[in-house]
């Protein structure tokens, strides 16, 4: 009789989901999927309202990365106006990105996924936590979360607030950044730099134990995606793009993110609300791409800063041309965050980050605009079309998270098909999510579960009929 | 000028005999909530927030418009009166879409605030979401009528001060729309003469200014106190030598 068990929600991420597994005749996977339950419909919502006003909008799409959807959009603006905004606001715009590429890793790798790597998938559920993290470890989960405050603080005091800061707009910055505010930060970037280095250590020590799920959560081979700057280095905030394959092959170089359109395209399937992006030159599915903290250390040559590029060497070890395994975000989320601390230092000894011109004045000077950053979780673009007065008549979205889809739901079945057996326990189940939890899925601002939401696993008949309830209570 | 002793609020206050119970109480202190007047603009008695119970007689009274009297009693604050302001501030917020996350004026709109003073948590009615239009024609300004709160201070200034009257209310009840000229486009607008005061009166994000974006707007109303002061002491006009 064939089964299929239901995980949802799926818990320590960003957003509603849920997992099914479909089981044949034998109890064998025959197939498992990852769905996105929840439908926000952004891009309908901004219809109508004047283009000034969308990197407000767009940044209520998330809680967690709210600062890339001000860039991306702040950046279609800019192009919308025809401008080139000054030096100055380019370089808080690339500082206030950094910090929330370092709160959001931190978040996703202290908070949500350290209590899998360092007590164990199979440890039990009450304890799988960061609370029973904090019992076991409280300082390396104290520095933890000191590193997101850290990035925390600097969106603040650049952006004016923690979540949703609107300081950006199209044509530049609104605020000067000052002396003051490079005093409060430069205090914190030696301890950080001191907390992510003991992570990476912690990390890497205890990786071994893992290696079963390194081999068998999503290790595959795929194209990578990530912006680079001009010389192959890791970009955040403006570069071209670059594609390799699971090789580490070049696939295409210098592609012009604001024509993303013309070579990545977008398919549905009926069990997600999340589209499938692809790249059109390979056809759907079998151009399904990864993006994001794997992506970019895979598809750059070299970070440029000092320890980054050190782990950098080192990590690229792990693969053969590339590293394919998904396990592997957790270590290039860790890298990445160096990297980002090591630039948030290098920013604050920048004369031109103190300028005064911080706004390019222009009205409208065309009618569409595309602006793209790398967003923690991938490559982010945002394309709007305007009416003759600046009304936004239609916006078209390509949020990270979207574009690793498929290499999720890839995952999962790869997950499923060798943990999972006809009755799965907890440790079998938690190793799915943890398959979702690699990529740091952000499937909306609103949910945090920090592993203490109720899990059910439903087991149905071939018809549908409840064969089997398993229940984890809140 | 003849003089009116009253009570307002148990407080037993004096005031020149063309005051409104607005004024007067304002000049002793006493703020009563309002959303359409304005201080330097003919009063309209649009927002009915200001309504204060007199002795003797059965009907509120917006306190904008009802002239001092003497030994008048007026209370401008009971739970009734409050209740009475709590639920205008809801119609208002169910009428049209006042998104303040995303609004230009946030954290300094005088109905967001006035919401947070009068304790407005949630609505109690349905929502309308009406469809509404927002006109950015004008090459500096915008007018966004989900916001319109039809207080008229735009249309009073304008006419009263400007002297351009280019905005008006077409339609009736909630149909209620403000329209430059005859229903022109904004931009198109030949009366317009760009000076921008409608924006900075205006109470709420439905006029403002373009290229601001979220909590970026602050209104500035300075001019209105130095054109109306000056208006009164007659500087504009030169004074005649006697020949």
């Amino acid at each position: 009789m064939s089964r299929r068990i239901v995980i949802e929600p799926v818990t320590r991420l960003e957003g509603h989901a849920k997992i099914t597994v479909q089981l044949d005749d034998a109890g064998q996977v025959r197939s498992a999927r990852f769905h996105v339950t929840e439908f926000r419909g952004f891009e309908k919502i901004c219809e109508g309202r004047p283009f000034h006003e969308m990197p407000g909008l767009m940044s209520r799409i998330c809680g967690i990365c709210p600062v890339s959807h001000v860039l991306a959009s702040s950046k279609a603006g800019d192009m919308l106006l025809g401008v080139e905004i000054p030096p100055a606001a380019t370089k808080q715009r690339r500082l206030v990105n950094y910090a929330q590429v370092l709160q959001s890793h931190a978040l996703s790798f202290f908070h949500l996924s350290s209590p899998d790597l360092l007590l164990g998938m199979d440890s039990p559920p009450e304890k799988r936590n960061i609370f029973g993290l904090m019992e076991q470890d409280r300082e390396f989960l104290r520095s933890g979360i000191r590193l997101r405050q850290f990035g925390q603080q600097i969106i603040e005091l650049v952006g004016g607030k923690r979540i949703h800061p609107g300081w950006s707009g199209p044509g530049g910055v609104h605020e000067r950044f000052t002396t003051r505010q490079r005093d409060e930060i430069v205090k914190w970037i030696p301890e950080s730099i001191e907390s992510i280095g003991i992570a990476l250590d912690r990390l890497k020590s205890v990786l071994d134990s893992f290696r079963e799920e390194v081999a068998h959560m999503g290790n595959f081979p795929s194209l990578f995606l990530a912006t680079v700057n001009e010389e192959g280095g890791l970009e955040y905030y403006d570069g071209v793009i670059r594609i390799t394959d699971g090789s580490g092959n070049t696939i295409a170089e210098a592609l012009d993110p604001h024509r993303f359109y013309t070579y990545l395209g977008e398919a549905s399937e009926s069990y997600s609300f999340m589209k499938f992006p692809f790249y059109q030159p390979f056809g759907y599915p079998q151009g399904h791409y990864r993006v994001g903290p794997l992506a970019r250390l895979n598809v750059a040559k070299f970070a440029g800063t000092y320890h980054a590029d050190r782990e950098m060497r080192e990590f690229k070890q792990r693969g053969e041309g590339a590293v394919c395994q998904s396990f592997h975000f957790h270590l290039a989320r860790l890298i990445e965050m160096l990297h980002c601390t090591e630039r948030i230092e290098e920013l604050m000894e920048d004369p031109e980050l103190f300028e005064e011109a911080i706004q390019a004045k222009a009205s409208l000077n065309r009618r569409e605009g595309v602006g793209s950053c790398e967003a923690p979780r991938g490559t982010l673009f945002h394309r709007y079309w305007v009416d003759k007065d600046g009304l936004m008549t239609k916006a078209d979205l390509l949020i990270a998270t979207a574009q690793n889809n498929q290499a999720m739901n890839l995952s999962v079945e790869q997950t499923a098909r060798r943990f999972l057996d006809a009755e799965p326990d907890q440790g079998m189940l938690n190793r799915l999510e943890a398959a979702i939890r690699c990529y740091d899925p952000c499937l909306s601002c609103s949910t945090h579960a920090l592993g203490r939401m109720p899990l059910v696993v439903d087991v149905t008949g071939p018809a549908g009929e409840p064969v089997r309830q398993i229940r984890r209570e809140t | 000028m003849s003089v009116r002793t009253l009570e307002v609020d148990g407080r037993t206050i004096t005031a020149m005999a063309d005051q409104t119970i607005f004024s007067a109480a304002w000049d002793n202190g006493i703020r009563i909530p309002r959303l359409c007047h304005l201080g330097g603009l003919p009063d309209a008695a649009a927002c009915r927030l200001c309504l204060v119970e007199i002795e003797g007689q059965k009907r509120l009274q917006s306190a904008c418009t009802t002239k001092v009297a003497e030994d008048m009693v007026v209370r401008t604050d009971t739970p009734a009166l409050q209740a009475h302001r709590k639920l205008i501030i809801e119609l208002l917020f169910a009428e049209r879409n006042h998104v303040c996350s995303v609004c230009v004026v946030n954290g300094a709109c005088e109905l967001q605030t006035l919401a947070a003073e009068l304790g407005v948590d949630h609505i109690r009615m349905k929502p309308q979401y009406p469809k509404l239009p927002v006109d950015v024609s004008h090459h500096r300004f915008g007018i966004d009528h989900n916001r319109c709160i039809l207080c008229t201070r735009c249309v009073r200034v304008c006419d009263s001060v400007e002297g351009a009257h280019t905005w008006d209310v077409a339609g009736r009840g909630r149909n209620s729309l403000i329209i430059s000229d005859l229903g022109e486009p904004w931009g198109e607008s030949a009366s317009c003469t760009s000076c921008g005061k409608c924006v900075q009166v205006c109470p709420t994000g439905a006029l403002f200014s373009k290229g601001k974006t979220v909590a970026e707007m602050r209104k500035d109303r300075s001019f209105l106190q130095y054109i109306v002061t000056a208006r009164e002491k007659r500087l504009w006009i030169a004074e005649r030598k006697p020949r």
